[in-house]
């Protein structure tokens, strides 16, 4: 194999499992170790600017992070990220001083945002430093899109979401709220430079079985309900609760019901257990308010008496995958089974809606109707439209949405610069620096703790169930965040290779408590893979390679399971291992360097 | 500050075949010198206990005084051990070998714990032909002290502070083949693919088995001039074999080109198998392995590997024609035979 090429940003990148997983690329570790110093507002901070809603994920995130986690490939489970940045948000001080500060000087640009969801503000906290006039159009009478929609208030209070929602909007934005924008076409007729289209997924799915139109009134679309709930239009449900689906729009149907009016309510899936899309601590969390979650049972039909709704009679199957892993659901044999319900909520999923945007406008549609788009700038068809979040490619999640706005931010810039659009993209910030201190001193703490995963506590059921406003989740005390905190794995803090010091004494690899480095001949990785001390089954991490050194051996790491605790760097008599914190930062528009002048 | 291992291992690391995995023939972390050659021997002899799948209680650790005395900390935890007096390691070993056969006597010392205030304990403990492994971690110096020359440092070798040497070496492992020694070997703690195959053989021979591992100081003896530095080892190291032990009932996969291998039966069923690089060195003839020894050097090499084996070896217990078993499983009626017994021993005198 080839040395490894570390200057190559995404190399260490790749190594913060966290990090590289997140959708913004958060720089997990360093937030997590501001956190244990009792930094919460310079914690908050780090992650505001990175994913601008650290409150509201710190409640709602789909953590894609923590199964990536590297912890959760040594021990039992993965540090509780998500919930430590909740605790920075919890018990962070005075923040917005720290941000940028409106009014900026204007640019005469105005771009105009439609939807008020994380991927709109997100394109408008990163533009508004800029000078850019922005203009934000939602239906509701407040921002927050889907986050102040779809999520109940029980899993994220509305003074959360209004604090982080005004941060942006107090930045000089322009809102044009209860504006339910119905034709693009009027919009590009405005003399708007850009448009950004981050209106999300809004059209819940419908489920045609017969009976469907006879018991319209008590059948539910998912999003929809959770929508009549937030903003006050209905305020009950019937005692008997059917919901059907899987997902976390499914749970949180369910559990919106529970508190509202529904004594007997019932999740039911046509899948398999194991195959639900919803979060497993969302279904946990719903199974802890008496929540039955019932599998392999497909609905058939809606039962209806007296033009009422009775119930729903579902068959029951089996599920079966081919070798390529698709699932075909089988039926059983057994008899169907009715189950009474006063209210059906249908929760199967949600799709992209763009009845208001005009085919003669220049916009492409491709299939399913979605966009089409650039992938990596997401500019559409008609190079002043740009998309976002569920809108851009599909249903994600908030985190994703975020991301989405940086880059197309950074693309609506470039192109309002009249510069290109990839060429001239901006790389991202990266920093390495030695953390050495003295022979057994770091600049971080490297003892690695052995603390299982701490569990968030939770209000009392009686009084959550009682009143929907109620959050469940109480967040981490101080000091249990502290102790979650120093779980972490420290894994920006690098372990760096200069074979030119190396004198081959071995003393880091006798010393690795999970056995990562190895001083062996070089060869093909399949074969390098098989030759290691412990060999490198997870083909999704890198092999990390030294040139050919003195001996004429080299020095392999497996990046998998190291703890980043430093003991070869201490072991090591000349400094060829180094600990180094690696920081990754995506640039932002308005953190983007001001062109050099050609000399 | 992190003079504590974490806990977590490999998930993936394997197991030998009593179930045990490497981490498991672990000690307590080292608080030698970072890169210290004797961190590397502890290494090696973790890894041969866990290829030969030793019961860690089945082998005892003895030492003196010294750097490489300190080092039975580092391995093997879960193993019995001896910290000795100053240069008493082989008494010690011989009394504890003397009262249970059973184990596996795995002897640490230095060059100083050897070579000087050892000197009369080493000598007698190879003419009895004791069943230990006798390891000596040799760099040179006196590193608990901060560098002195030690005896086997090299006459001519520059110390860090750059005096040089002026009296002649003593070179145990010619000392322990002058002494009749069954087994000599000479290693370097920077090359385990020599080491580790070295002292399995040494725990499967039947008798005396030393070797001489030439381990760098990094901090009082790792300098130009020194002949026991990294480099200088690494530029003037010379192989008497390539080496392979097999244990017993494993299959034989090395194949080594004809008329330039040999293999050595041991008592217990396993072989050692290896490539002469030499033509003229017969592993088997004390004599030849002298002649290879000193010309290397006269040509200025530091010849390692398998020095000598007697592979007929007679170790002290059948010597001595001592019980069996260990002492301590001797019962009452076996060491008390009663009065009949007794006529019978005192008839014999008359």
């Amino acid at each position: 194999m080839k040395p490894t090429d570390t200057s190559n940003p995404e190399y260490f990148h790749k190594v913060v499992d966290c990090q590289h997983a997140c959708p913004a690329h958060t720089p997990v570790p360093e937030y997590i170790r501001l956190i244990a110093a009792q930094k919460y507002t310079e914690a908050y901070m780090v992650n505001w600017e990175s994913n601008v809603f650290p409150g509201i994920l710190g409640r709602t995130c789909d953590r894609p992070c923590e199964p990536a986690c590297r912890r959760g490939r040594v021990d039992e489970e993965p540090v509780a990220i998500c919930r430590l940045k909740r605790v920075a948000a919890d018990h962070k001080g005075e923040v917005k001083h720290l941000m940028p500060q409106a009014p900026f000087p204007q640019n005469g640009k105005k771009i105009a945002l439609i939807g008020g969801g994380p991927a709109s503000l997100t394109v408008a906290r990163d533009l508004a430093p800029l000078g850019y006039e922005l203009h934000l159009y939602d239906e509701w009478h407040k921002g927050g899109g889907m986050m102040r929609t779809q999520i109940p208030a029980f899993r994220l209070p509305e003074e959360v979401l209004d604090e982080e929602v005004n941060y942006v909007i107090d930045m000089g934005i322009h809102t044009h709220f209860n504006t339910f924008v119905d034709s693009m076409k009027e919009i590009l007729d405005q003399d708007y430079d850009a448009v950004f289209v981050g209106t999300g997924a809004p059209r819940g799915r419908n489920l045609e079985l017969p009976g469907r139109e006879e018991a319209d009134k008590n059948i539910h679309i998912g999003i929809e309900f959770l929508a009549d709930i937030a903003f006050d239009h209905r305020s009950t449900i019937g005692k008997n609760v059917i919901i059907l689906g899987g997902g976390n729009t499914a749970m949180d149907c369910c559990r919106t019901s529970r508190r509202i009016g529904g004594d007997n309510v019932k999740v039911i899936v046509r899948s398999p257990f194991k195959d639900m899309k919803a979060s497993p601590w969302e279904i946990k969390d719903a199974q802890m308010e008496d929540i039955p979650i019932m599998n392999n049972m497909p609905p058939k039909e809606f039962v209806v008496e007296d033009g009422k709704l009775k119930g729903i009679v579902f068959g029951k199957v089996r599920a079966e995958y081919n070798e390529e892993g698709r699932r075909k659901l089988i039926p059983t044999g057994e008899p169907d089974e009715f189950i009474p319900a006063d209210d059906v909520i249908i929760a199967i999923g949600q799709d992209n809606a763009f009845p208001w945007i005009e085919r003669d406008l220049g916009i492409e549609f491709g299939k399913w109707d979605i966009p089409v788009l650039d992938k990596v700038t997401f500019q559409s068809t008609n190079p002043k439209v740009f998309f976002g979040g569920d809108a851009a490619f599909g249903p994600e999640n908030i985190i994703t949405a975020a991301a989405h706005g940086h880059q197309a931010a950074i693309s609506i810039h470039l192109f309002l610069e009249g510069k290109d659009l990839v060429s001239d993209r901006p790389p991202p910030t990266t920093n390495l620096i030695r953390q050495k201190m003295g022979i057994h001193e770091w600049m971080y703490d490297s003892p690695v703790v052995e603390d299982l995963r701490y569990a968030v506590p939770h209000e009392q059921k009686t009084l959550t169930l009682s009143n929907r406003k109620i959050e469940v989740e109480l967040g981490f005390p101080e000091i249990v965040g502290f102790k979650e905190a120093q779980r972490c794995l420290n894994c920006d803090v690098q372990t760096v290779f200069s074979e030119e010091a190396c004198i081959e004494c071995d003393a880091c690899m006798d010393v690795c408590p999970t056995s990562c480095i190895t001083f062996t001949q070089n060869g093909e990785e399949e074969d390098l893979r098989t030759r290691l001390i412990a060999p490198a089954l997870n083909l999704e991490q890198d092999l990390y390679i030294s040139d050919k050194l003195s001996t004429g051996r080299i020095m392999v790491k497996d990046e998998d399971v190291c703890l980043h605790c430093g003991l070869c760097a201490e072991r090591c008599p000349t400094a060829a291992w180094d600990m180094q914190k690696y920081l990754y930062e995506v640039t932002k528009t308005y953190s983007m360097p001001e062109p050099v002048e050609a000399i | 500050m992190t003079y504590v291992r974490p806990t977590f291992r490999h998930p993936e690391l394997p197991k030998n075949k009593i179930g045990y995995a490497k981490a498991d023939y672990e000690g307590a972390i080292s608080t030698l010198c970072a890169g210290c050659g004797h961190d590397s021997i502890s290494g090696a002899i973790v890894q041969a206990c866990y290829e030969m799948s030793v019961e860690p209680h089945k082998l005892a650790k003895i030492s003196g005084i010294g750097c490489s005395s300190k080092t039975p900390t580092y391995f093997l935890s879960n193993s019995h051990g001896f910290n000795s007096v100053h240069g008493r390691m082989p008494s010690v070993t011989t009394g504890a070998n003397m009262a249970n056969r059973d184990l596996i006597y795995l002897g640490v010392s230095g060059d100083g714990d050897t070579a000087s205030i050892g000197m009369g304990q080493f000598v007698h403990a190879i003419r009895r032909n004791l069943n230990m492994v006798y390891i000596v971690m040799n760099n040179g110096c006196y590193g608990l002290t901060k560098g002195q020359d030690s005896a086997t440092a090299d006459f001519g070798s520059v110390s860090k502070p750059g005096s040089v040497n002026q009296f002649e070496a003593i070179d145990l492992a010619g000392m322990a083949l002058e002494l009749n020694a069954t087994f000599v070997a000479r290693s370097f703690s920077g090359d385990k693919t020599q080491l580790v195959p070295l002292i399995k053989a040494a725990m499967s021979h039947q008798g005396f088995a030393f070797i001489d591992v030439i381990s760098p100081c990094v901090t009082f003896n790792n300098n130009k001039g020194s002949t026991k530095s990294y480099d200088f080892v690494r530029d003037h190291i010379e192989m008497t074999s390539e080496f392979d032990f097999v244990p017993e009932q494993s299959q034989i996969n090395v194949e080594y080109e004809e008329g330039k291998s040999a293999s050595v039966p041991l008592h217990d069923g396993s072989v050692i198998e290896l490539r002469k690089l030499s033509p003229e060195w017969n592993p088997t003839d004390r004599f030849s392995s002298f002649t290879r020894l000193k010309k290397a050097k006269l040509k200025g090499e530091i010849l390692t590997g398998l020095l000598y084996i007697d592979p007929e070896s007679t170790e002290l217990h059948d010597l001595m024609g001592t019980t069996d078993v260990p002492l301590n499983t001797l019962t009452q009626d076996v060491l008390c035979p009663g009065n009949e017994q007794l006529q019978k021993i005192n008839a014999g005198f008359r």
